[in-house]
């Protein structure tokens, strides 16, 4: 109703053109104001081809302008302005004809418009004519980017025109690989295409690939007999094969009209329940019509008497079949371009192939640096102590909070993030502390107690937070030199979270091992572990040793809180999710070794991006199978990959 | 052993708080949201929301001459807690009706009980559909209220030719990728353009879907993704697609479970550009919205909070069910659900939504664009839809219609014309 | 036997005696069949309570009793309600498909029947085909029998691998945690064939009994719940008084010297293992057509924690020690969680029992390891004169609270 009366409106104002000499291009927008106003991409066209024919200097702002959503209309009388914010309520209108401010305007009186982004990629083809040989590389940047996204065969000759005169050297590779993918695909001329395809290589790029594939896109079609020599035939299926199972031929046939359908079972029903009489089918009482061969006879039955479609017999199924070809053709009716660009399909697939390899294996060394990092806390309070400490992933949590906190104080991502790591370990070490004074002292001898314990532990330190900080995740945010990715190429990629987070994790095991094996801290720590009694007859005071040690474990998983929260979330619920995972990684890896750890971390990492890849649509699955497996792994290796040998396995 | 004695005899106790018989002068409202468990988050708002509109209702007056009183039980994101508040509503309380739940696994843990006793459910959130119940009014979205439009959005407005319906591993995702893959084959998408994935709750480790999702655009189709990932997740999966550099306008991501609310624990200044799709935007122009915004904070006491389609789908379903109460004179279920039919209420968006007979609302649709203050710019708005309880694009739903009104029944063969079941599936 | 059986153990008859009085007293005092003094909700909650403690004593058995700390047996507790479930979900919905179909012109052939009950089930999750799992789901005494033999086959394969690997102590801990993880996640996905996240739901509405109004299945339940409660007490002290009692005794005290004493400690730990899955599963296939849902989420590592949680408090190493803490803990819980617990005003702040519970209850059990390992079934031999002798901290076994330190006494 609203579109019509707009349209109406349209009219009535078209109908009076006097009235509306305001200029030129208000001219044309409201000549189009309808499709305008509507902002459809399937209507907008001829507007925005209007604005960029006309050949009026002042086009090319009004489309930017209007992508850039700081057109407005006039509710009074319709009319197009660019608009500037003054204040809060009030708006400054611009005339796009005079470039003049009309005056000042409260923001009730005007509506904004909002182009969708399908229409600012028709806005944004449509200003490439003016963008190509702009003076600003920036926009030159933007018209490419609207020729990659949305290319037209016209496009070409202006592009290679403005090859010529780009003097920015960025600027003209982009132009110059986009005048070869434009070539492949628009070139009237078969040798340049087959040139321009052969030009490439095996170039890895998406758009490469997305340029050859649509060339190579086949459609499956039936034939009558064999199939005529103008059709470029990719290749012929046999029906019965795996890629043509018999049924689905048939279908073809029939959709095709060349053959008549078999009738299916709710059809038969239908016709069954068509034809009752006296509560009869064909002279068989309806209640014995409850199974499949009841209904076949009593259809046949009406199909003999004239009253159902016959059904289609095997002997004429087959002669249909064998009567028919299944071709796939291209779409691209040349053969020759097919063929190099197939050739050249076949070479990058390769290659892509070996790269996805490759980028998988950075995604699980990434997994697995965050696992390691996870654990290595766990590694030390476990691993070393002997404590199983279920608030691990509290301690997690805790860092992960206490960077929140303050990048809430520090506003600067950069120094918060700094400032920020040293915190959380000073949080988590003191928490560490007070939990080792109180609680763990004194369960040294029953572990399977310090377990119930720190989970109370945990469960109180998980509600505390959630009171606290409420259950919303809070946002914990990097600073902008790790936002991005490190991109190979456009298969290889990894985001710059994930290599600081991996480089932390190799941090903290060179700082692991230094401690244990060069410092004094770490000696007494070993000592104390394998034999309290004998190291406290050598003077080392073990309840201090395993307060600093347990402290470390704990402020060292702080640090990891920080550095999971900047690529994950922050939650209450954040350690939870890691320590069934950091438990196994020490377990899986063996106890009291670090270079276990490390390699329970590899393996967790590895398998369940390994599982992932084989079943792509179920994440889910890749985690539950990747623990049964270490149900299993555990079965084989009790002590894990790196064991412990002689005295130092304990019982 | 006195000591065991004691224990059931405090135990029993606790049974025999017989609740204080209020006096009759008040018509009671029970509030079923989680008020802590995982879903508190989400439904805390929705029990602010229902208590600030009893208290409006009340200081215009209440309803039928008497007070309104809020009945507020939290059923602790435990999903056999849903059933068990319900009957203790509904038996001991002696509620008149009930708004509440948030996922569908709640829903149908109440349905039972509510059908058994002849209770009256407003159910505020979008959801996969097929279902209608006697005793239920769904007032979010179904699937063609919300998902369908987006798709037709997608299809139409940005030209995507390759979809990726992402999701998080529950039913409301499952049944809404199964009805849009089937919707997508129906508009001549080949299979292999759609591509599905599901996730755990709370996911993290994005980085390989979001690969895979970008290696989707190699055969030179634009690529789209539909996200119905709930929660927490979306935090790592929109930060991870930053870290990726994928732009809205190369592969925009239409988002079902993430509004206003969810927005505000992310940085949005990377997301711009990427949608959602609700029948609600807190940016939504007109009077009644402001009104409604302007009392939300001065009821919470905080201006920072935000507003979001639950909210408004509370809005709706408890004026239409005080008007409902109104005109029929009395609160008794059976009479307040027929003059429920038909009851028509102004949505905050600008335009009537109406209560069709099979339980569902008519809302308009709309697509929002995120903006880099996380709120939503609106850049398309249908005409109110009605909503459809079975689904047209699969075929065992196909057949089925819903109609209290008529046909008494909310599973209706139109095939076979019979009535598959009164009660609902469950 | 039996004689001599209960003569030794007094306790279970005082059980046995205390039992039947509260369900007596539950039904005189219920809607259906008593005073209405009580609500229907409030009869399923405690008749859930009951199947709680059943649990509760699988758990003592294998744990106070084995030293075997399992923080999984909720998985098997879960395994024997989806067994039920099935059934129940199959059943109701046949019924209902049946008469539907029984409308049409032309009746419905079997497979029909069989594909339309799956449209049913199967339409929330959007499939429509039974998975192979759902391969007894129409014969109630086979489901009734994987009650047991499905948590029991998980147990023995399971136990079997984790014992012959002489997996032990925190080790088999995390390993059964991994299980019941694995398990929970295996079931959210929707390929499982059991509704993923959604569940089986509506299991309160027994097939058949639609005219039966819930407050008396709910008594039914009830008293099913009771009887199993009675009968699994008296199995269980059977099963650890006499020379096997001690066997499972000597395994938790000292595993090594067992095992030199030439006895099969597997063995003893498997049969263990095995019959209290068993246990646990007959618990939630009374559990959950009493809750009226089941999904994936009930099975949760969490759960087996807290259940671990309950036995502690109550006093682990003693039977009615289990059945106190889960009783007690769980209806503690809801009391406070279920909003009724007054807010306490502080002032400045008001502390909110929704809010502030688990904190009280995750210190608590910090306090009770700490300070009272005997948990609340310390209090009772406090009653009787028995201590704990001053250890100073040495160790004595993992099992400081067990019932036979009677050397204790003074």
């Amino acid at each position: 109703m609203r579109h019509f009366f707009h349209v109406l409106l349209a009219l009535v104002l078209l109908a009076l053109p006097a009235q509306l000499m305001a200029g030129p291009v208000q001219d044309i927008l409201q000549n189009y104001r309808a499709v305008i106003e509507k902002s459809s991409r399937k209507t907008i066209e001829p507007a925005i081809d209007a604005l960029a024919n006309s050949g009026l200097p002042q086009a090319q702002k009004v489309l930017e302008t209007w992508q850039a959503k700081d057109m407005w209309q006039r509710k009074s009388d319709g009319f197009f302005f660019e608009a500037k914010k003054v204040n809060a309520k009030t708006y400054a209108l611009i005339d796009f004809d005079t470039g003049e401010t009309v005056g000042e305007v409260a923001k009730d009186e005007i509506d904004q418009l909002k182009p969708n982004s399908g229409i600012r990629a028709v806005i944004a083809t449509a200003l490439v004519q003016f963008q190509l040989s702009d003076p600003d590389p920036a926009r030159r940047s933007d018209a490419l980017t609207a020729i990659e996204r949305n290319a037209a065969a016209d496009h070409l000759e202006p592009l290679r025109k403005s090859i010529a005169t780009e003097a920015d050297p960025a600027v003209l590779a982009r132009k110059q690989r986009l005048e070869r993918l434009l070539t492949i695909r628009f070139d009237p001329e078969i040798e340049a295409r087959i040139a321009a395809i052969e030009s490439f290589g095996g170039d890895l790029g998406v758009d490469l690939r997305a340029t050859l594939n649509p060339l190579l896109a086949t459609r499956r079609i039936v034939v009558a007999g064999k199939p005529g020599a103008e059709l470029n035939i990719a290749r012929t299926l046999r029906p019965g094969s795996d890629e043509l199972p018999r049924d689905a031929a048939y279908a073809m046939l029939v959709d095709a009209r060349l053959s008549t359908p078999r009738i299916s079972a709710s059809d038969k029903r239908a016709a069954l329940a068509a034809n009752i009489v006296d509560g009869k089918v064909a002279g068989i009482p309806v209640a014995q019509l409850n199974s499949d061969e009841a209904r076949a006879t009593a259809y046949a039955a009406l199909a003999a008497g004239g009253k159902a479609a016959p059904t289609v017999t095997e002997a004429q199924f087959e002669a249909a079949l064998a009567a028919h070809s299944f071709v796939d053709v291209y779409a691209e009716p040349s053969k020759a371009v097919t063929d190099a660009a197939s050739d050249a399909m076949d070479a990058i697939q390769m290659r892509v192939g070996l790269n996805q390899a490759l980028d998988l294996g950075l995604d699980a060394l990434s997994l697995a640096s965050i696992y390691f990092l996870a654990a290595i806390g766990l590694a030390i309070t476990f691993g070393v102590m002997g404590v199983i400490n279920m608030a691990h992933g509290e301690f997690i949590m805790m860092g992960a909070y206490t960077g929140y906190v303050v990048q809430q104080i520090i506003p600067d991502y950069t120094l918060s993030i700094i400032v920020a790591i040293p915190m959380a370990f000073a949080v988590t070490f003191a928490a560490g502390v007070a939990m080792e004074r109180l609680v763990i002292r004194w369960l040294y001898n029953r572990p399977l107690e310090t377990l119930l314990a720190t989970f109370g532990i945990s469960i109180a330190l998980q509600q505390v937070a959630k009171n606290i900080f409420g259950t919303q995740a809070r946002p914990l945010t990097s600073p902008a030199w790790l936002d991005g990715a490190w991109v190979m190429n456009d298969v290889v990629s990894i985001s710059y979270i994930r290599i600081a987070i991996f480089v932390l994790a190799l941090i903290f095991l060179g700082f692991f091992l230094f401690l244990m094996k060069k410092t004094r801290l770490g000696l007494e720590t070993r000592a104390v572990t394998q034999n309290p009694r004998m190291a406290s007859s050598m003077g080392i005071n073990k309840d201090r040793v395993n307060m600093l040690t347990f402290g470390l474990g704990s402020g060292i998983a702080g640090i990891a809180g920080v550095a999971i929260g900047l690529f994950a979330k922050v939650t209450s619920e954040l350690g939870s999710d890691y320590i069934v995972q950091s438990f196994m990684t020490v377990v899986v890896g063996g106890v009291g070794n670090i270079w276990g750890t490390l390699a329970g971390a590899a393996m967790i990492g590895f398998l369940q991006k390994g599982i992932e890849w084989l079943n792509p649509s179920n994440t889910l699955a890749a985690q539950t199978y990747m623990i049964i497996f270490i149900i299993i792994f555990i079965q084989f290796r009790p002590r894990g990959i790196i064991a412990l040998k002689g005295r130092a396995a304990g019982d | 052993m006195n000591f065991l004695k004691a224990t059931l005899a405090g135990a029993l106790s606790l049974g025999l708080t017989v609740p204080a018989f209020a006096a009759e002068d008040t018509i009671k409202v029970g509030v079923l949201h989680s008020l802590s468990g995982t879903m508190a988050i989400s439904e805390t708002t929705l029990k602010d929301t229902m208590l600030m509109l009893i208290d409006e209702q009340n200081k215009k007056g209440g309803l039928l001459g008497k007070q309104l009183e809020a009945v507020v039980v939290d059923p602790a994101s435990d999903w056999p807690l849903f059933a068990e508040k319900a009957r203790e509503l509904m038996t001991v309380q002696n509620v008149d009706v009930m708004f509440g739940c948030w996922t569908s696994v709640s829903r149908k843990s109440v349905l039972p009980v509510i059908e058994e006793l002849n209770g009256l459910l407003f159910y505020p959130v979008q959801y996969e559909g097929e279902e209608s119940s006697k005793n239920v009014f769904y007032t979010g979205a179904a699937p063609n209220q919300q998902a369908i439009p987006a798709v037709d959005y997608f299809l139409e407005e940005l030209g995507v030719e390759k979809f990726a319906l992402l999701g998080t591993d529950y039913v409301y995702p499952r049944t809404t990728n199964n009805i849009l893959e089937s919707y997508l084959t129906g508009k001549g998408i080949a299979k292999d353009d759609i591509f599905v994935n599901y996730t755990p709750f709370g996911h993290s480790d994005w980085s390989k879907i979001v690969a895979d999702v970008v290696a989707l655009g190699a055969d030179g189709k634009k690529v789209g993704v539909i996200s119905t990932i709930n929660g927490d997740a979306n935090i790592g999966f929109y930060k991870e697609l930053a870290a990726a550099g994928v732009s809205a306008d190369d592969i925009p991501v239409v988002a079902f479970s993430v509004g206003e609310e969810e927005l505000s624990g992310l940085d949005t200044a990377n997301l711009v550009g990427h949608l959602a799709a609700w029948n609600y935007f807190m940016t939504a122009e007109g009077d009644a919205n402001a009104e409604f915004i302007k009392s939300w904070h001065a009821f919470i006491g905080d201006e920072k909070r935000v507003t979001n389609d639950p909210m408004e789908a509370h809005y709706i379903g408890f004026n239409m069910w005080v008007n409902a109460v109104t005109q029929a004179g009395t609160t008794d279920v059976d009479a307040v659900r027929t003059a429920m039919w038909g009851q028509e209420f102004p949505n905050l968006t600008g335009g009537i939504s109406k209560m069709g007979v099979n339980h569902h609302l008519s809302k308009p649709v709309l697509i929002g664009e995120i903006r880099a203050d996380g709120q939503f710019d609106i850049i398309s708005q249908t005409e109110p839809v009605a909503g459809d309880a079975w689904t047209d694009f699969l075929p065992e739903s196909a057949v089925l219609d819903s109609d209290w009104k008529d046909l008494g029944c909310g599973m209706y063969n139109t095939d076979t014309k019979t009535c598959v079941q009164i009660k609902s599936n469950y | 036997m039996k004689n001599t059986f209960l003569m030794r153990n007094p306790s279970v008859l005082v059980f046995l005696g205390l039992l039947a009085l509260f369900t007596l007293g539950v039904t005189l005092m219920s809607e259906a069949t008593g005073a209405a003094l009580i609500s229907t909700s409030f009869v399923k909650t405690l008749g859930k309570t009951l199947c709680l403690c059943l649990i509760a004593i699988a758990m003592d058995l294998v744990w106070g009793y084995c030293g075997i700390l399992s923080l999984g047996h909720f998985a098997f507790f879960g395994l024997g309600g989806y067994m039920v479930g099935m059934w129940l979900m199959y059943e109701r919905t046949r019924l209902i498909v049946e008469k539907s179909l029984a409308n049409t012109e032309i009746p419905p052939t079997p497979q029909e029947v069989v594909d339309a009950i799956g449209t049913q089930i199967f339409g929330v999750v959007g499939s429509s085909e039974f998975p192979l799992v759902w391969a007894f789901a129409d014969s109630l005494t086979l489901q009734l029998a994987l009650v047991l033999i499905i948590p029991g086959l998980l147990a023995l394969v399971f136990g079997w691998l984790a014992f012959r690997s002489r997996v032990t102590g925190v080790y088999l801990s995390i390993l059964t945690q991994a299980m019941t993880l694995a398990l929970s996640l295996y079931l959210f996905q929707n390929d499982s064939g059991l509704r993923g996240n959604n569940g089986l739901s509506g299991l309160q509405n027994l097939p058949g009994l639609g005219s039966v109004p819930q407050s008396v299945i709910s008594m039914w339940f009830f008293w099913a719940s009771a009887l199993a409660l009675g009968l699994g007490y008296v199995l269980a002290a059977w099963v650890v008084s006499g020379k096997f009692g001690s066997v499972i005794r000597g395994i938790r005290d000292d595993e090594q010297r067992v095992r030199f004493l030439g006895y099969s400690v597997e063995g003893y730990k498997l049969f263990i293992f095995v019959l209290t899955a068993m246990i646990a599963g007959i618990a939630g296939a009374l559990y959950y057509p009493q809750a009226g849902i089941i999904n994936p989420a009930e099975i949760a590592p969490i759960a087996s924690i807290y259940l671990a949680v309950w036995v502690a408090i109550g006093g682990r190493g003693r039977l009615y020690g289990a059945v106190i803490g889960a009783a007690f803990v769980s209806l503690v819980s809801t009391w406070f969680t279920g909003g009724q617990a007054p807010s306490i005003p502080l002032g400045f702040y008001t502390i909110n029992w929704v809010d502030w519970w688990q904190v009280v209850l995750g210190l608590s059990f910090v306090l009770v390891t700490l300070f009272a390992p005997k948990g609340i079934g310390g209090l009772f031999d406090l009653a009787q004169g028995i201590r704990a002798p001053r250890r100073h901290g040495q160790p004595l076994g993992p099992g400081q609270g067990a019932l036979q330190e009677k050397e204790a006494q003074e």
